[in-house]
C-alpha cells in the first residue's frame, strides 16, 4: 500500500462555469424557470452538456428540487445529490459537498444552484405557523421577530464590548455600494451611498438601520464543479477549490446565539480553523474576500473569525478604506448581498470566480486567492479559491 | 401578540411561569443549569433534570428597538424594546424579554432612554404568565 495517503480536497476540483439570471425586485418568471436558466448558463460557460451532469447540491430552503431541475434541463443519471440547511449558511457548502463527492469518486460533474424570489415573494418571518417551537418560543412572543432583530441584539453587545461604531458598519455598507456602482448587474448600480444617507436613514432594528440590511431580490445563480483533470479541458480558466469547510460550533444556537459562554464567537471561527488547517496560504495572503453580508455587522465578526484581525478588532479593521479596492482586503467586489443582490450568498461565489478569472467589474489587480464565506451567525461554510 | 408555541422540553418553563415562578432546567446529576431546555445534559449526558427556582434578578446583556415592517400587533406598539437578561443566579442563562414600566404593561411602556446594558432588572409576570422585566431602581 506504499504511496497511499489521504487525498484530501486541496485543489482536487475546480469551478469551471458560472451562470446567473438578471437581478430585480421582481422578475416575471417563476423560481423553477429562473433555476433552469442559471444552471444552463453555468453549463454553457463551462462548455459542458447537461447530459454530463451527475451531481447536484443546493440549500434545504431551495424550492426547486433535483427531480424538477433534472427533468427540465436534461441532466444525465445523477449519483450524488445533497442539500444543506441553515439558509445562507449553506452557500459555500454546496460547492464543498460537490468537491468532496467528486474528489471521492462519487460523481464527475456537479452543479450547485440557488433560485429565489425573495424580492417579490413573502418575507419568511411573516409566516408564524412554520416556525420551529425551539427556539422561537423563547424569542418571538417578546417581539424578537426577524433575523434583523436577532443580529441587532448581538451587534449592540459587540459595540458595547469592543467600541465598534456605526461608522464601522457604514464602512461595510459603503464598500459594498461602491463596488455595486461599478457592476451593471447590481441592483444598486446607479445609486451611490453617502454617510449622510446612512446616518439619517430609518431604523429597522436599532442599532441596525436600513443600509445595514441586505436587499430583497429575485434572481438565480449556479456554478459547475469538476475534477482538476477535467477542468483543464473546459472553456474557462479553472478556479480551484483550495480548501473548504463547514462550521457548527459546540453549544451554538443559530442567530439567537445568546446562550453560551461566548456569544460573539460564532460559526466563522469553527469553519476558519478547518479552512486554514488545510490551506497552503494564510489570511495575509488573501487578495480579495467575498464575505456574507445579510447584515453589515456580520462582516466585522467574520473578519475576526477568519483571522484577518484579532478579537474585537473587526470594527477598526474597516477604517481607512481597508475594504475598498486598493485597501488591505477588498470586499464583496460585485456589491454583495447589501448592494448587488441577496440570493443567500450565491452571488459571492460567482464573484469569487470572476475575480480569479480576472473578469470582475471591480477587478483586484492580479488576484490569485479569494475567501468566500457563507452566513455568519448560523451554521456556516466557507471556501478558499485560487487561480 | 404571539403566544409561546411550546415543546416537550420547554413546557415546564411556561407552566411554572403561569404560577409566577421563574425556574431553570438543571441537571439532577451534575447540577449544571442549561437553557434552552433539552432532553439531556451536554456536560454529563444525564437524562435526569429538575426545574430550579431562581431569584429573578438579572442584568441587561443587550437590547434592540424593532421598527416596522413587523407583524401587525407588534407594529402597533413599535418602536418597543427587546432585551436579553443575564440571570444573577446563573450568568450563562440569558432570557429574551421586554423591559416594562410595571407588570402587565405594554412593550413600549418604558422610555427608551432608561435602558442600558448592565442595568439591574427583576422578573415580573403579566396576566398570561409571560415573564417581563422591570428596573430594580425605577
Amino acid at each position: 500500500m506504499a504511496g497511499q495517503r489521504m487525498a484530501g480536497l486541496k485543489d482536487a476540483t475546480a469551478i469551471v462555469g458560472i451562470g446567473q439570471t438578471s437581478f430585480a425586485k421582481q422578475l416575471p418568471e417563476d423560481e423553477r424557470t429562473l433555476a433552469c436558466r442559471a444552471v444552463l448558463a453555468a453549463l454553457d460557460d463551462a462548455g459542458i452538456a447537461p447530459g454530463e451532469v451527475d451531481a447536484l447540491a443546493s440549500y434545504t430552503m431551495e424550492e426547486t428540487d433535483e427531480v424538477e431541475l433534472a427533468k427540465a434541463v436534461g441532466f444525465g443519471d445523477l449519483t450524488f445529490f445533497s442539500k444543506i440547511g441553515y439558509g445562507g449558511g449553506g452557500s459555500c457548502a454546496t460547492v464543498a459537498h460537490l468537491a468532496t463527492a467528486i474528489a471521492a469518486g462519487q460523481a464527475t460533474v456537479g452543479v450547485a444552484w440557488r433560485s429565489r424570489k425573495r424580492g417579490s415573494g413573502a418575507r419568511p418571518w411573516t409566516n408564524t405557523t412554520r416556525q420551529l417551537p425551539t427556539p422561537a418560543q423563547w424569542t418571538r412572543p417578546f417581539g424578537l421577530l426577524r433575523p434583523a432583530d436577532e443580529i441587532a441584539m448581538l451587534t449592540r453587545r459587540y459595540m458595547y464590548e469592543y467600541g465598534a461604531t456605526r461608522d464601522h458598519l457604514f464602512n461595510v455598507a459603503l464598500a459594498c455600494r461602491n463596488r455595486a456602482n461599478q457592476n451593471p448587474a447590481a441592483i444598486m448600480y446607479d445609486r451611490p451611498l453617502t454617510r449622510e444617507m446612512y446616518m439619517t436613514s430609518r431604523w429597522i432594528s436599532e442599532p441596525l438601520c436600513l443600509f445595514d440590511n441586505c436587499l430583497e431580490t429575485d434572481g438565480a445563480l449556479a456554478c459547475v464543479v469538476v475534477s482538476r483533470e477535467r477542468a483543464r479541458d473546459c472553456r474557462r480558466t479553472p478556479v480551484y477549490v483550495h480548501s473548504a469547510a463547514q462550521g457548527l460550533p459546540a453549544q451554538h444556537h443559530g442567530m439567537v446565539n445568546y446562550w453560551n459562554d461566548d456569544p460573539l464567537t460564532g460559526p466563522a471561527w469553527t469553519a476558519a480553523r478547518h479552512l486554514w488547517k488545510h490551506a497552503d496560504f494564510t489570511p495575509q495572503d488573501v487578495d480579495v474576500a467575498q464575505i456574507y453580508d445579510a447584515f453589515t455587522a456580520l462582516v466585522p465578526l467574520s473578519l475576526e473569525g477568519y483571522g484577518f484581525c484579532g478579537r474585537g478588532e473587526g470594527g477598526a479593521f474597516t477604517e481607512g478604506g481597508a475594504l475598498e479596492i486598493g485597501g488591505q482586503l477588498p470586499l464583496n467586489t460585485s456589491g454583495g448581498g447589501l448592494s448587488e443582490a441577496y440570493v443567500h450568498g450565491f452571488n459571492l461565489i460567482n464573484e469569487g470566480v470572476r475575480q480569479l478569472r480576472g473578469t470582475s467589474t471591480a477587478q483586484v489587480p492580479d488576484a490569485a486567492t479569494c475567501l468566500v464565506t457563507a452566513g455568519e451567525g448560523v451554521p456556516t461554510s466557507a471556501l478558499l479559491l485560487r487561480s | 401578540m404571539l403566544s409561546p408555541v411550546t415543546d416537550t422540553d420547554g413546557a415546564p418553563f411556561w407552566q411554572y411561569a403561569r404560577q409566577g415562578q421563574l425556574r431553570v432546567q438543571t441537571c439532577a446529576d451534575c447540577d449544571e443549569t442549561r437553557f434552552p431546555p433539552r432532553p439531556c445534559c451536554p456536560h454529563c449526558q444525564s437524562f435526569a433534570s429538575e426545574w430550579r427556582q431562581v431569584s429573578g434578578r438579572g442584568r441587561v446583556w443587550s437590547y434592540v428597538f424593532p421598527h416596522p415592517p413587523l407583524l401587525p400587533d407588534y407594529a402597533a406598539v413599535a418602536p418597543y424594546n427587546v432585551i436579553v437578561v443575564e440571570l444573577v443566579d446563573a450568568p450563562r442563562i440569558r432570557l429574551v424579554g421586554n423591559l416594562v414600566s410595571e407588570a402587565g404593561a405594554a412593550l413600549n411602556s418604558l422610555s427608551p432612554s432608561r435602558i442600558r446594558i448592565e442595568a439591574r432588572v427583576q422578573v415580573v409576570f403579566d396576566a398570561d404568565g409571560l415573564p417581563q422585566w422591570v428596573l430594580e431602581r425605577p
